[in-house]
């Protein structure tokens, strides 16, 4: 079906669906309920984080899953776009199209600078020529280049900007032809309360694509290469291959995958600044696609939704929540309870996903992927014990 | 006038000859072996053939182009394919996918911008790929992963993979080297049902002198980076000189 064989095809249908009705599912407790107010994650500004940086993470993993070049400066591809989609709307108007368009083209082309220098050198030498790429572009964005990005205060769409495209009753935030990013429709049943976004669905719609076309890379002639290249180089030259291009077409289409993902930051909130850039930021892409499954397919998605809810949701709690969840406890238990909590949540959330990474690397180094094999795996032999060789389902 | 030509090919390393004025010339259709003592300079030749060191001075022509300069997957794509010490294989992929990649290679070059189509809706290539795997008699393992294959069938598979590309000249880096009894032999018995079947020209280096006499036309002798004699193995059996430098001590 579309190109895909079965297996890639169920996976790309529970893609499709789980992105369609993420705002059902991640609302799975009453709003009010004290659960919803704490683990509910179904609200239109986490999932637009959770669908765009599952884009990014997508396409950070055709370079770094597929070819094994681990890139520390993927974010400066991020905040390129973000800068390139602000400034479409500061010259012509709030339609997304064009920023998203722009974005996704000027990361491609600084990719393939900062690609062609960079692949000069492989492993660590690799890793650090990106890093430092990735500073300066941060540097230049922060400082050097303000009246371009508009320095520390960030870019942003005002009043007097051109926007030459804009007719009188065009809406004034992003559209996509007059339907608003931030527009939604509420739905309430009983005490869930259930929030669908134009921006949201926008961006699914983006991730949905994004998705298919990496599946399609992936078993494609160049996937294989690319895969070879991770696998032999020396084979690789010996068998006549150059191993160069194909590790440049690699890195390009990753910084473009990085661009869109910025475009779209920028379409739901029209404003940038150079902290998108940051090392920081490229090292949190490293961490989702590890922390899902290098080299999987729907790893670095997973991967990068669980770093986002983290930070959304366990940041979010405070001891107030907590001694709340231990108010059934005598109160020197409670305070207790609370005290050893207390350093993994709020702003301690790093300790968390720390302590996270950790256990995921030493106890499942092929990410949640693995640990969702070993789990199925698990599930087939209990079911029928006498199977011949339990549902060994290659690593995907 | 062969079709691998070598003349006058020198090497220095610091203060160390490696190479000293090397001609060889390797014929159509004939398997010509190069054999020495350690430090003879035979990989150094090797690495000089296939692009990866440049000589100081002298010529390498294959079928009348200089290989000189360029890089090894240049040099592949003129037709000489290289079979390693240690079999080089991409030992994370399935041994099919082994075998696709030089038929790829072969039919789109060093480099091809290759849509988002499957691979697996590569018909031809994919059959090609296997008719290979037939004769090298592998075709029931094809979706295992090569890193977990034996030995022999390591080496098997590097032969299948130089093979399907249907190279002009095959460059052996001690096929044998670290193998079982059982495995040179079948090595052996390999290499000449290539040679009759496929009629490949090859060079090989090697060290076992029942490998190099039960497959070589030609044999040059290499000693202290300088060609020592090259003739017909069984006049290389008898010659005092190799006697000396290279049999002697390995027939006491």
């Amino acid at each position: 079906m579309l190109g895909l064989n079965s297996r890639d095809f169920k996976l790309f249908i529970i893609v499709c669906i789980m992105a369609l009705v993420a705002p059902v599912l991640l609302n799975p407790f009453p709003t009010e309920s004290a659960l919803g107010q704490s683990f509910n994650a179904g609200y239109p500004a986490l999932m637009q984080r959770f669908v765009i940086f599952g884009i990014l993470a997508i396409g950070f993993n055709i370079l770094f899953g597929l070819t094994g070049f681990l890139s520390f400066g993927h974010a400066a591809f991020l905040g390129i776009g973000s800068y390139a989609a602000v400034w479409m709307f500061k010259l012509l108007s709030y339609n997304v199209v064009p920023a998203i368009i722009l974005s996704v083209v000027v990361a491609g082309l600084f990719a393939v600078v900062i690609g062609y220098v960079s692949l000069r050198r492989s492993g660590i030498y690799f890793s650090i020529l990106t890093l430092a790429f990735a500073q300066m572009a941060y540097q230049l964005a922060y400082s050097v280049l303000t009246p371009l990005t508009n320095g520390e205060t960030g870019l942003q769409v005002y009043n007097g900007d051109p926007q030459i495209l804009m007719s009188a009753g065009d809406p004034t935030v992003p559209h996509f032809f007059g339907i608003t990013m931030n527009g939604q429709t509420q739905l309430d049943l009983g005490g869930w309360s259930f929030t669908f976004q134009n921006g949201y669905y926008l961006a699914a719609i983006f991730l949905i694509a994004s998705f298919y076309l990496s599946i399609r890379i992936f078993r494609s002639p160049m996937g294989l290469m690319l895969r070879a290249i991770k696998s032999n180089q020396t084979r690789m030259s010996y068998v006549g291959l150059n191993t160069k291009p194909y590790m440049l077409a690699a890195f390009v289409i990753s910084g473009m995958y990085a661009g869109l993902a910025g475009g779209l930051l920028a379409a739901m909130d029209p404003l940038t600044g150079a902290e998108r850039m940051f090392w920081t930021a490229s090292g949190e892409i490293v961490v989702m696609s590890i922390l899902g499954g290098v080299g999987t397919l729907i790893g670095p998605v997973l991967g990068a939704g669980l770093i986002k809810y983290l930070e959304n949701i366990v940041s979010k709690i405070n001891d107030g929540i907590l001694h709340n969840w231990f108010a059934f406890m005598p109160d020197w238990m409670d305070n207790l309870f609370v005290t050893l909590i207390h350093p993994f949540i709020g702003k301690g959330w790093h300790l968390t996903l720390g302590l996270l990474f950790m256990a995921v690397v030493i106890f499942l180094p092929g990410g949640l992927v693995q640990g969702g094999q070993k789990i199925m795996d698990m599930f087939s032999r209990n079911k029928n014990t006498d199977a011949k060789d339990g549902a060994k389902t290659p690593a995907e | 006038m062969g079709i691998l030509e070598v003349k006058g090919v020198n090497k220095r390393f610091g203060g160390l000859q490696a190479l000293g004025d090397v001609n060889l010339s390797v014929q159509e259709n004939t398997v010509h072996a190069i054999i020495g003592p350690n430090g003879a300079g035979k990989s150094t030749l090797l690495n000089v053939l296939v692009g990866k060191l440049i000589p100081d001075s002298g010529s390498v022509m294959f079928d009348g182009q200089s290989v000189l300069g360029r890089k090894p997957h240049e040099i592949a794509q003129m037709g000489i394919s290289r079979v390693f010490q240690t079999p080089e294989i991409f030992s994370d992929l399935t041994v099919m996918e082994n075998v696709l990649i030089p038929c790829f290679a072969k039919r789109d070059g060093a480099f091809r911008m290759h849509g988002i189509e499957s691979v697996a809706d590569e018909k031809g290539l994919n059959e090609q790929a296997e008719m290979m795997l037939d004769e090298v008699k592998m075709l029931d393992k094809r979706h295992m992963t090569a890193s977990s294959m034996s030995r022999g069938d390591k080496r098997r598979l590097e032969m299948a993979m130089c093979l399907v590309q249907e190279p002009r000249l095959l460059l052996l880096d001690e096929p044998t080297a670290g193998m079982a009894r059982a495995d040179t032999e079948n090595t052996i018995l390999l290499l000449k049902d290539i040679r009759t079947k496929r009629g490949i020209t090859m060079a090989i280096i090697e060290h076992d002198m029942n490998v190099v006499f039960s497959l070589a036309d030609r044999i040059t002798v290499l000693a202290q980076g300088m060609p020592l004699v090259e003739d017909t193995p069984d006049k290389i059996k008898n010659h005092p000189k190799v006697r000396e430098a290279y049999l002697g001590e390995a027939q006491v």
